[in-house]
């Protein structure tokens, strides 16, 4: 047999020599070495970032169990901006809390390098491949604090149920396999196309979808994401808050649309009842929330509710607006996070709501971007998030999913409540002492997002033309 | 019938291979081997713990670890052997594709000498 085609997968098998050569040269320096190892680590995915981005190599390879196209050039392009960021983010908090293993910037490439493989997947061997490598890289890194008592729940906890849910996974892979007889997407979809649905096929999408929707934290497989987001130290959950739902969302597309595709009707109803599920909880569950990073969690799980929305719609528009959406959710998620990690006082971080109170007084540069960022994520309109949303719920009319729509609309307004009181305390609270000043880095992110987020507007153009080309090659 | 019962054969005659060695390994030491028991030689083996105790002590986590480091050759060891009967068919790509698996080994094992995993203190 001859060496297949190694040109769609260079960027991966970049990163992946790169990780272990930073490994090599992190054990053999010592724990001195975490930044330069971290600064390693961004060449890296930058170098990758350049090569997807200038001169993608489209195709197939591996016996057709792996794709490079625009949607998943698209999609790997959002993912590394969310490695990449994740690890500058964390350079002043790993300075600070002695964080500085140089084992976190080779896992986020190793988790990274998973992400990638799963967007590439074109084959139920390749998505597990890709969602396995992704996803023990984050158990260890949900951990990676291991004197920190909730650190390590948190990794224990997330491996015991992603232990769980790829379990799920491949019992409904390995169901699909047997009564489709084929492992590649497009088979599955000829042979579904032949043949029809039956009950042992949609067993087998319930079983996909239930590992799947763990991944991305949709209802009713959500319950490990509040404890892992806090108890996992931040710069850790900036991290899993952004890239990993991007590839696990668009591993989702691509299963159910290219592989299930001509079964639409089945899979449509379970997208349709995790999408509302996750939208409803994700609203009301965040009221009761304290803690700034519980609340983003279950922010973001009602966040993966709306991309679904979009996805249910199951058309190309539908998937041009998952795609937008995800992409405005990795945006307002970093502006949000590097906030979050700016709350940091002469004692050591804090995460309580209320310490933003009269943040306004104190910082109003960095009041004014995070009251953007909460407006964004609540749709309030000409901000990005509005259009993020407006996108899916056009999508999902135009499939005839009227009343998902606008359940979904309903939970936004109810959703609406606690961003809108994050603003409150920050700008009608009696101020708390002022933050430590924030580092370079942060007010970068920072800033890159709040201008995304405010002047979305100007730039919704060319965003959408790409998205479209990248939906455009699902179809 | 008999064609597939004959081809159980040669499971037949290993079966009893193994039970008349296995039989005469432990009849033999009562004919032949010099006995001077004490009580540690008369315990039940248990690798490092007192046989009969509380099921749920305190167990040192480096048992763990050393397991776990050891599964992973355990494993390498379980994937190169259907590699090497089908060596011939696979060609370069099965070979490079091993070398490759090997290689990342290979760095996860000096990563593991060079932390000091496999000392035990």
């Amino acid at each position: 047999m001859a060496l297949p085609a190694l040109s769609p997968a260079l960027p991966e098998i970049l990163l992946a020599v790169g990780a272990m050569a930073l490994l090599m040269f992190g054990a053999f320096a010592g724990e001195k070495s975490s930044r330069t190892v971290s600064f390693g680590a961004m060449g890296l995915i930058a170098v990758a970032f350049l090569m997807l981005l200038v001169a993608p190599k489209y195709g197939t390879t591996f016996s057709g169990a792996y794709v490079l196209d625009p949607f998943a050039r698209l999609m790997k392009l959002l993912a590394l901006a969310g490695s990449g960021f994740a690890i500058l983010m964390s350079l002043d908090f790993a300075r600070r809390e002695k964080f500085d293993r140089f084992e976190y910037p080779v896992l986020i490439l190793l988790a990274t390098v998973g992400m990638m493989v799963m967007i590439s997947a074109n084959d139920l061997i390749s998505l597990y491949l890709g969602l396995e490598l992704q996803s023990l890289a984050l158990y260890v890194i949900a951990a990676i604090d291991r004197d920190n008592v909730r650190s390590t729940e948190a990794g224990l906890k997330y491996f015991v149920l992603g232990a769980l849910s790829s379990g799920m996974l491949l019992y409904g892979a390995s169901l699909t396999y047997g009564f489709t007889g084929h492992t590649d997407f497009a088979g599955i979809a000829a042979a579904l196309k032949a043949h029809g649905s039956s009950l042992g096929i949609v067993f087998g999408i319930v079983f996909v979808l239930a590992g799947l929707a763990f991944k991305i934290s949709a209802v009713p497989f959500h319950m490990w994401t509040p404890d892992v987001y806090e108890g996992a130290p931040t710069p850790v959950t900036t991290f899993f808050a952004g890239a990993p739902k991007i590839a696990a969302a668009a591993l989702m597309v691509r299963v159910v649309i290219d592989g299930y595709g001509p079964i639409a009707k089945d899979w449509q109803q379970i997208v349709v009842f995790i999408s509302i599920a996750s939208m409803v909880l994700g609203a009301f569950a965040a009221i009761g929330q304290r803690n700034i990073k519980r609340l983003m969690a279950y922010s973001s799980i009602g966040h993966m509710g709306y991309a679904l929305v979009g996805l249910a719609a199951g058309t190309q528009q539908g998937v041009e607006s998952v795609i937008l959406y995800v992409a405005i959710y990795l945006a307002m998620t970093l502006g949000t996070f590097a906030c979050i990690l700016a709350m940091r006082r002469k004692d050591g971080p804090v995460e309580d709501i209320g310490e933003l109170a009269g943040l306004s007084r104190t910082s109003p540069v960095l009041a004014f971007l995070l009251a953007m960022l909460m407006f964004s994520l609540a749709g309030i309109p000409v901000l990005a998030g509005f259009f993020a949303k407006l996108y899916v719920f056009m999508a999902a009319v135009k499939a005839g999913l009227l009343g998902l729509a606008i359940v979904g609309a309903l939970a936004s307004v109810v959703g609406a409540f606690y961003y809108l009181r994050v603003i409150k305390i920050m700008y009608f609270d009696e101020p708390k002492p002022a933050f430590e000043p924030m580092p370079l880095e942060l007010k970068v992110v920072l800033g890159l997002s709040g201008l995304f987020v405010l002047g979305y507007v100007l730039i919704a153009n060319p965003i959408g033309t790409a998205a479209t080309t990248a939906a455009a090659s699902l179809f | 019938m008999n064609d597939l019962l004959s081809n159980y054969l040669p499971i037949a005659v290993f079966i009893g291979v193994a039970a008349v060695i296995g039989l005469a390994l432990l009849i033999a030491p009562f004919a032949v081997a010099y006995k001077s028991p004490d009580p540690e030689k008369l315990s039940a083996y248990e690798c490092g713990f007192n046989a009969f105790d509380d099921a749920r002590m305190k167990f040192d986590v480096r048992f763990y670890l050393v397991s776990i480091l050891f599964i992973i050759f355990d494993l390498e060891v379980a994937f190169l052997f259907p590699w090497a009967t089908v060596f011939g068919d696979i060609g370069w790509f099965g070979f490079w594709s091993m070398m490759v698996f090997l290689g990342v080994l290979t760095i996860g094992f000096v990563y593991e000498w060079k932390k000091g995993a496999l000392e035990w203190d």
